[in-house]
């Protein structure tokens, strides 16, 4: 027994000895033969888009590992991708896209039409779990006339259907166990994914367009923000992707050794009403409100000098984005009057659903303290994520509750009184309608600027803020987007020195 | 000793099975439907129908719990319901990092423990016996996030000597590398650990320098380290043993904790990840894992310190 022991402590201290030795980054190749290392909190579930790979797939993947016919590009434009050039007739009901010929999957099956076919009706079948899967209900047939020729027939005018496609990933039709392995056409092929750790990407030398900068991009997965920045500061990271603590950025501020970027998000921070109950069915209640809560002191103690103020459901990205955020002015005075004209000048009571996890629970008690100040009683009832979805999403069992919305382009929300906030306002409802169905952009445009003024006037929901997108790097890499819409976060331009 | 076996193997299946009603009746407590986790936001009733269908969920709890547990028995750990995957192939994977992270950490503590424990209690009457217990009480009392996060700060971030988290890509293909990555990890779980360790230690020596035999053989000329050599080691180690095998289940749910502080993807990540998304399949598969692990080295536990020790084996099949 002794003897064991004195054995294995001798190995266990020899063994730790032993390490002390080496340490640190051993990727010091700069150049076309950098691997990049990059911090992110979003590890992917599986690396399928359709079977709920949930948002770190997307961040992954998109634009480096997989490419759509279009793609977005990290300021908000659409631009062609695999698309060589397409044509919509004038009824606006029918597209007709040409692919691009030269491109080949990773597995050296070439480009046609029948993988896009089939790419978009795995994203629109029945056990999709893809978020965009409604945006193409609007598609009655696809055709496949040449391997080079796709062609759409929708049942009704969608303008936004070009920047739906570039949601929406080309994958080889023959490629089989797509929660694990790849067959996309991006500039990086997936080299490996360890679970819970990394998820590497190898730049491809037969990709159809500019080679990637870089020779290797590794994913870093962290679970928690300190863990995040001590990689960055111990030199084990080059990028982090999004950065969820603020009080972080302190390390990073005013030293040249990072660059702190504040790009912009479509993140936006929600207190939403169950508008179809009393008193939240009331304009007047919902204003008063709004207009009780000090948003600038939130946004600050939350994030600093970060973020913006918004007005509505819409992030300056947006074309109809206009700038809205004195519709509700913070003024006490005016919230009593409100409150006493609809009737409540000695306020209410509401129960205020919570996601337990951050920003939430802080958000709520702030609005606790500020609601307090016109009479109105705040009970904070802390949920989990996945009860949110049940009793808030599902269900609608909630008076008001608190979430952050992340896409761009979603006020269209509230053109649909069956989402679960309940908003019903039949002009918006035309409003939405008309500008999917509208000929040009600058009529969409016009009309979703109109609904985003009526949400904010009708206090549809409060908008609380908008969440900063802030990329921390080491300043030596350059190169990587700082916007991140919708969790995309193209790799291939990034260069280290 | 053969009776004693049978009856402690019953005893350990017996465990087993009602580790398995508790784990799974206490998941089925958890508010929310697991089925939630294969539906997107823009779900339809019959899409839910389908997904609660598809987990099971929809069925009477009895049905749910005998497909379940039909399924460990034949150590089927199911497929993830958020990524789809199978759960053992990970979770073995996961082994690759928890099992050393566990055993090395334990072993290192057990060393300090031992040094330490047996100087505290030789020189019990000394300063260095009353520093090494005040040592040990203050090690009890620290949570072991706070000695990780110590470690990280001084060595990874100031001295940049060692790595503030993860292990390497290729596993244990670079020994050093990986055993690199486990460093601060081990030594975080071996302090903590330790400290607890060193107060059985102590408290067993000093059992044994008080006691009788201890005595006559210092009476017949051997010095203090001798007699402790030749008759306390094996005396000493009966009680350390029971205890020891508590402490090594427990070192293992320690490194939970400290996984997730270096970002180690190991078994204890994955439990907080699994937790987090209400993936039943996952959290099942890991307690049910980590139970059997438990069981296990208490089931060794009691059959080592039968080895050890004659007078056990003899009363304890004489007398039940």
């Amino acid at each position: 027994m002794k003897r064991q022991l004195t054995l294995a402590a001798t190995i266990a201290a020899a063994a730790l000895v032993l390490t002390g030795c080496s340490s640190g980054s051993a990727d010091d190749a700069g150049g076309a033969d950098a691997t990049i290392n990059i911090g992110s909190l979003y590890e992917p579930q599986n690396l399928s888009n359709t079977g709920g790979g949930g948002q770190g797939v997307t961040e992954a993947l998109s634009g480096n590992v997989y490419e759509g016919l279009y793609k977005l590009t990290d300021d908000g434009e659409v631009e062609p991708l695999l698309a060589a050039d397409d044509e919509v007739s004038d009824d606006g009901l029918t597209y007709t896209i040409t692919l691009r010929d030269d491109v080949e999957f990773h597995s050296g099956d070439p480009l046609t039409s029948v993988d896009v076919k089939s790419s978009i009706e795995a994203v629109t079948a029945e056990d999709s779990q893809s978020a965009r899967k409604s945006s193409f209900d609007v598609i009655e047939s696809i055709e496949t006339p040449d391997d080079t020729t796709v062609v759409f027939t929708l049942s009704q005018r969608s303008i936004s259907f070009i920047y739906n496609l570039s949601y929406i990933w080309i994958v080889n039709d023959a490629a089989t166990d797509l929660k694990t392995s790849e067959d996309g056409t991006g500039p990086y092929t997936l080299d490996e994914w360890k679970r819970g750790s990394t998820l590497s990407l190898t730049r491809w030398d037969d990709y159809w367009g500019d080679a990637a900068k870089n020779a290797e991009v590794v994913f870093h997965y962290y679970t928690d923000a300190t863990s995040q920045n001590n990689a960055l500061i111990s030199g084990q990271i080059d990028i982090i992707t999004s950065v969820q603590s603020p009080d972080a950025l302190s390390q990073f501020e005013g030293n040249d050794d990072y660059v702190v970027n504040n790009g912009s998000s479509t993140t936006k921070e929600l207190l939403a009403f169950n508008d179809r109950l009393e008193p939240f069915n009331d304009r007047l209640v919902r204003k008063a409100v709004y207009s009780a809560i000090d948003r600038e002191k939130l946004l600050n103690s939350i994030w600093g000098d970060y973020g913006q103020l918004i007005g509505s459901m819409v992030p300056p990205t947006d074309p109809w984005y206009v700038d809205l955020t004195d519709v509700n002015p913070y003024d006490v005075d005016l919230a009593k009057d409100l409150l006493a004209e609809a009737g409540y000048a000695d306020g209410f009571s509401f129960t205020l659903d919570t996601p337990n996890y951050d920003p939430h629970p802080a958000v709520a008690e702030f609005l606790k303290s500020e609601l307090a100040k016109v009479g109105i009683t705040v009970n904070i009832n802390v949920i989990t994520a996945d009860e949110w979805y049940t009793k808030v999403f599902q269900d609608r069992d909630f008076e008001a509750t608190l979430q952050e919305h992340v896409n761009d382009r979603d006020v269209v929300w509230y053109g649909n009184p069956d989402f679960y906030w309940g908003y019903d306002n039949a002009q918006v409802q035309k409003w939405v309608a008309e500008a999917e169905q509208a000929k040009t952009t600058d009529e969409q445009t016009e009309l979703l600027t109109k609904v985003n003024k009526q949400i904010a006037e009708d206090a549809a929901s409060v908008w609380l803020y908008l969440y900063p997108q802030i990329v921390v790097a080491s300043s030596d890499v350059s190169g990587y987007p700082v916007n991140g819409l919708n969790s995309q976060f193209y790799a291939y331009d990034i260069v280290k020195e | 000793m053969l009776a004693y076996l049978i009856r402690r193997f019953a005893f350990l299946v017996l465990s087993l099975v009602v580790a398995l009603v508790v784990i799974f009746v206490l998941l089925r407590l958890l508010p929310g439907d697991p089925a939630n986790a294969l539906l997107s936001v823009n779900a339809t009733p019959e899409q839910i129908a389908a997904a609660r269908a598809q987990v099971g969920s929809d069925r009477p709890l009895a049905e749910q719990f005998a497909r379940w547990a039909g399924d460990m028995v034949r150590f089927d750990l199911g497929e993830s319901y958020i990524s789809g995957l199978p759960v053992l192939p990970e979770v073995l994977a996961r082994l690759q990092v928890t099992v050393p992270l566990t055993v090395l950490g334990f072993l290192l503590a057990l060393v300090i423990a031992l040094v330490a424990g047996v100087a505290a209690a030789v020189g019990s009457d000394r300063w260095y016996g009353t520093v090494l217990s005040g040592f040990a009480q203050l090690g009890i009392a620290i949570p072991v996030f706070w000695v990780g996060i110590i470690l990280v700060w001084i060595f990874a971030l100031q001295l940049g000597a060692l790595p503030a988290g993860g292990f390497p890509r290729d596993d244990w293909e670079t020994p050093g590398e990986a055993l690199t990555a486990l460093t601060l990890p081990v030594i975080t779980i071996a302090v903590v650990m330790s400290a607890s360790l060193t107060r059985y230690v102590r408290a067993a020596t000093l059992d044994v320098v008080g006691s009788g035999y201890l005595r006559t053989a210092r009476a017949g000329g051997a010095s203090m380290a001798q007699a402790l050599w030749w008759h306390g080691l094996r005396n000493g180690s009966v009680p350390v043993i029971a205890i020891l095998g508590i402490e090594l289940s427990t070192t293992l749910l320690g490194a939970v904790v400290v996984e997730s502080v270096f970002t180690l993807p190991g078994l204890g990540n994955m439990l907080i990840d699994a937790i987090a998304q209400h993936d039943y399949p996952n959290i099942q598969g890991i307690l049910v894992v980590s139970t059997l692990f438990v069981l296990l080295v208490g089931f060794a536990a009691d059959i080592v310190q039968r080895l050890v020790d004659p007078r056990l084996r003899l009363s304890v099949s004489g007398n039940r």
